[in-house]
């Protein structure tokens, strides 16, 4: 038992990696669908035990081959990625059972298995990225997400789906040289790749190379800004999301910018605040500043959106404005609501996008106007988007709340009033899309196609489900995301500079 | 010991017991007798677990039941004060009344959707109890949003696009305004004072000056959009396209009298009289709901659809409560808190009046109902009396409400106010009197169809509320007991 429990970090990367390859040799949808839940439901257990050990003994570190660390890689888990690797694992495996007739629908039979195949892989990189504690394995990891991400948008049902994929592939990897030069400037001035080891590192790196410092920090935002969408490096995102197939854009919604999102913390408050004072640098007004510009214009932009996936893109692009202002305001409660929202956002945005997927397994639309009266026909999809849409708005009583309260006490905490009320002022502006789309659907009247429709099977309503329970249990039992953040944003802070 | 044990079992009851009736009510959907049977029913039971709390309350007893906490600062829970025992005792009360009614109006202008129309108005006389009961800003703020978002349903109850529009303003402004401004005002409550529990004698004395609290009170009157202070207050006239027993319970008593109510409770119990008399912010206050009963006044004058000029009627009476909030007296607060009762039953009694002429002659506008109190007697002398009230004469309570306010202004020297409640009745009496002479002097028009009175049912609750409006006046024992436990502390 013990000897398991010493791989656990190596084993929530290599179950996936394994179960990738094994379901590439797979011919049939079905057997492959079978495998890669198998795998999607084991990853869990692994990042659960993980998160009560880190919780109870303090962070784990693994040398990867047995060579010992700064030399050999290092995964290394804290409180702060065992959340991250929880969140990711968790909802991968609770939204893989809508996978079955949603991804089956909506692509050829021949593709299926490689739609699983990539998206273990993906899942494989994501879970990689967020365990490691070597700056070079994480951009491999990164890469490797990505490009299965590439793929996944690729098989997407609308021939569209391509120009997007294509378009996600030239921005990320962008990001992903910006990023590597970032490391590669480290490497230079450190001449480590172990992230702890830089920060030890970099602390004693003379005054003449605060420069290259400075350049390594901005290499590294401007790279990891491409991957987690930070406004305006965002373009990527909406196609990418309105294109991809159903399921993969409710999973890369959840977990895949969120990870990128950790990774930036993790430099930020890991590594660079260790080594240097971080908070007298203006990059944190930067990051406020991008976040709000996110918050509100693309909860603007989103107003005016008739596809209902791209509507959420867009407001994707906002939420995670509201977790970048978070890091920027990098005091107590201001970091922790940054972190809960990483959480928070990811499950009400995989139920909003997971509705979205139901109707269109249905109906074969997205589109707003052609969904009119469909609450009538499919309620308990309709009342799931709606409980996530006020989740995003951020009544009392939705995890939203609970993201937004933190993020509008730390903005108070550094005494900044006008901040709060863009906060709530951006809730405002989601309040008029979600309302906008709740109004055609719940009170228009059903078109002779939409007459036609109802709730899609168990395997998908499932998962739509648990995750609205979830959006609303987060809202009143918050043990388990702000206290976990809570937890994880004091000992990033303690540990700066 | 099992007297505490018992009291915290009853408010849970008074919260749950809504909420079951909305889960059992779509469970005899096929059956509209027994639908309307579990309405009644729950109704009933809701108005006896309240009453059977009011004994402990008035004896000096504070039950509290303490729920969960939800995170740093967010606590829910709920603790029975006698402000929020009267508002309560109020709403559960005037629900059995409404149920009678709405049963009457609704079958007879065969209204679709009427299960969900019972669910919603379950869920939000949930919500509106667990306002009243809340122990904190928190959980009074989530039960806040949960009536908003409970009515929402039933504004659009209609389903034409007139219906779609004013649910869109009703919506916007209620949840808008809670979010933008009310919103940030707990969360600075909580940041200024590390608390956000009911205290007497206010928890922001001494930790902030006169500027932040000006703005705090500022964001708290304003982003309280359910209490519908100029200029924010046009959802309240939007809601009325609603059918008539949503505008009567909901409209004129539960989501009107949650927002004074949650006011009075924050004036009272967050910023503390003595506080905000101590730096001066009764002024402004005291000119915004001044200004917003005169010229709600005013505008109530000119409209001829009857909901509508009672909506601005709601408007400009509800601002009466804030003016006695806003006088910072403890005698104008007692007397606001008797206002919330005596406004509820009276305009209630105005609406049911409404819905009573429309639904026996399909009349809506105040230049039709010439001679209408000879067809309908029963209906017009009900709103003679509600009018009575709204004007704030005996034999009705809302008299004694208006004296104890006037009493306030007078004591504190307020003349503003004072001449702002003279003013304000004399076009309370300008734009109801009319109505009531009208209907019992005017001849009918010739051409006028035929019709009496409406079914029983409506008949029975309007008569129950037009005597209640009364009977507060003889026996005001209650509220007044409640009104004054308020102002002892």
């Amino acid at each position: 038992m013990s000897a398991v429990r010493s791989q656990l970090p190596i084993l929530q990367v290599l179950v996936p990696l394994l179960g990738a390859v094994l379901v590439a040799f797979l011919r049939r949808g079905t057997s492959a669908f079978a495998l890669t839940l198998v795998v999607s439901w084991i990853l869990p257990f692994v990042a659960g035990a993980m998160l009560l050990q880190v919780l109870a003994t303090g962070p784990i570190s693994y040398a990867l081959g047995g060579w010992a660390p700064p030399i050999g890689i290092e995964y290394r888990v804290d409180v702060l990625n065992a959340m991250v690797l929880m969140l990711v694992s968790t909802v991968g495996a609770v939204i893989m059972p809508f996978a079955y007739r949603s991804v089956a629908f909506e692509l050829d039979d021949s593709k299926e298995a490689w739609f699983y195949s990539m998206y273990l892989l993906c899942l494989a990189g994501l879970l990689g990225v967020a365990v490691t504690g070597d700056a070079f394995n994480a951009f491999v990891f990164l890469e490797i997400s990505s490009l299965s991400t590439y793929v996944l948008i690729a098989m997407g049902p609308d021939r569209r789906a391509l120009l997007s994929a294509f378009q996600y592939l030239i921005m990320g990897t962008i990001g992903a040289t910006f990023y590597v030069i970032g490391v590669g400037f480290l490497y230079v001035l450190t001449g480590s790749l172990n992230m702890v080891d830089i920060a030890a590192r970099l602390a004693t790196v003379g005054p003449d190379q605060g420069q290259a410092v400075l350049t390594a920090l901005a290499f590294i935002t401007v790279g990891l800004s491409l991957k987690l969408a930070l406004f305006p490096l965002h373009a990527w995102l909406p196609n990418a999301y309105t294109y991809a197939p159903s399921w993969a854009t409710a999973f890369l919604a959840a977990t895949a910018t969120k990870v990128a999102i950790y990774l930036l913390v993790r430099y930020y408050f890991s590594i660079f605040g260790v080594a240097i004072d971080i908070r007298s640098l203006p990059i944190g007004d930067f990051i406020v500043g991008l976040s709000i510009a996110a918050m509100l214009v693309a909860s603007f932009v989103a107003v005016f959106e008739t596809n209902l996936k791209r509507m959420l893109a867009y407001s994707s692009v906002a939420q995670i404005g509201y977790i970048t202002l978070g890091i920027g305001l990098a005091n107590q409660a201001g970091l922790t609501g940054g972190l809960v929202h990483i959480v928070n956002h990811a499950l009400m945005k995989a139920a909003l996008f997971l509705a979205v997927g139901a109707m269109f397994y249905r109906a074969y639309t997205v589109e707003l106007k052609d969904l009119a009266g469909i609450g009538r026909k499919m309620p308990l999809t309709t009342a799931a988007f709606t409980i996530a849409g006020f989740g995003l708005v951020g009544t009392p009583g939705t995890a939203g709340f609970i993201s937004k309260w933190y993020l509008a006490v730390g903005a108070l905490d550094k005494g900044w009033w006008l901040l709060v009320f863009l906060i709530v002022g951006s809730s405002l502006i989601a309040l008029v899309y979600v309302g906008r789309v709740l109004e055609v659907v719940w009170l228009r009247e059903p078109s002779v196609e939409i007459a036609k429709v109802r709730d899609p099977p168990l395997s998908m309503m499932a998962p739509l489900i648990v995750l609205t329970i979830a959006t609303i249990y987060f809202g009143f039992d918050t043990e388990w995301t702000a206290g976990v953040a809570s937890t994880a944003a004091k000992s990033l802070l303690g540990g700066l500079r | 010991m099992s007297a505490v044990a018992s009291s915290e079992a009853l408010i849970v009851l008074a919260i749950l017991l809504p909420f079951v009736g909305a889960l059992l009510i779509p469970l005899f959907r096929h059956h509209p007798n027994l639908r309307e049977t579990v309405t009644l029913v729950t109704a009933a039971l809701l108005c006896f677990v309240v009453f059977s709390l009011l004994e402990p309350v008035l004896a000096g007893a504070r039950p509290e039941v303490h729920v969960l906490d939800v995170a740093q600062g967010l606590t829910l829970a709920f603790k029975v004060e006698p402000l929020g025992m009267l508002f309560a005792l109020v709403a559960s009360t005037l629900w059995i009344v409404n149920s009678i009614y709405s049963i009457g109006y609704m079958r007879a202008n065969k209204e679709p959707r009427q299960t969900g129309f019972y669910v919603c108005f379950a869920i939000a006389l949930g919500s509106t109890i667990g306002i009243a009961f809340a122990k904190n800003l928190f959980t009074l703020f989530l039960c806040y949003e949960a009536l908003t978002i409970a009515t929402y349903p039933l504004v659009v109850h209609n389903a034409n696009a007139e219906a779609f529009r004013a649910g869109r303003v009703y919506l916007m402004l209620l949840l808008g305004t809670s979010l933008v401004l009310f919103l940030p005002a707990i969360v600075a409550t909580w940041v200024i004072a590390g608390t956000l529990d009911f205290t007497p004698g206010g928890i922001l004395a001494g930790k902030a000056g006169p500027a932040v609290t000006g703005i705090l009170l500022a964001l708290f009157v304003f982003g309280i959009g359910k209490a519908a202070v100029m200029p924010l207050h046009f959802w309240l006239p939007a809601a009325m396209v609603a059918p008539t027993p949503v505008s009567a319970l909901l409209h004129a008593v539960a989501v009107v009298k949650a927002g004074v109510f949650t006011l009075l409770k924050v004036v009272v119990l967050i910023f503390g009289v003595d506080t905000l008399s101590a730096l001066g912010q009764s002024g402004w206050l005291t000119a915004v709901a001044g200004a917003t009963i005169v010229i709600a006044s005013v505008v109530a004058l000119k409209q001829d659809n009857l909901k509508r000029r009672l909506a601005y009627s709601t408007v400009s009476q509800l601002s009466y409560i804030v003016l006695g909030a806003a006088i910072l007296a403890p005698i104008s607060v007692a007397g606001a808190a008797i206002y919330i009762a005596a406004h509820a039953v009276s305009k209630i009694t105005l609406f049911f009046a409404a819905g009573s002429i429309y639904t026996a002659s399909h009349l809506t506008e105040v230049s039709q109902l010439d001679g209408i109190g000879r067809r309908m007697p029963w209906t017009m002398g009900a709103f003679a009396i509600g009018a009575l009230g709204m004007i704030g004469i005996p034999p009705t309570a809302n008299f004694l409400g208006k004296w104890f306010i006037l009493g306030g202004a007078m004591q504190t020297a307020n003349w503003l106010a004072v001449s702002i409640i003279i003013v304000s009745t004399v076009l309370n009496a300008a734009y109801f009197l009319p109505i009531v002479y009208r209907a019992f002097f005017c001849a009918p028009a010739a051409h006028a169809h035929d019709y009496g009175e409406a079914p029983w049912p409506i008949v029975l609750a309007l008569t129950m509320t037009a005597s209640a409006t009364i009977l507060m006046f003889v026996w005001p024992d209650i509220p007044f007991a409640l009104a004054k436990l308020l102002s002892d502390r």
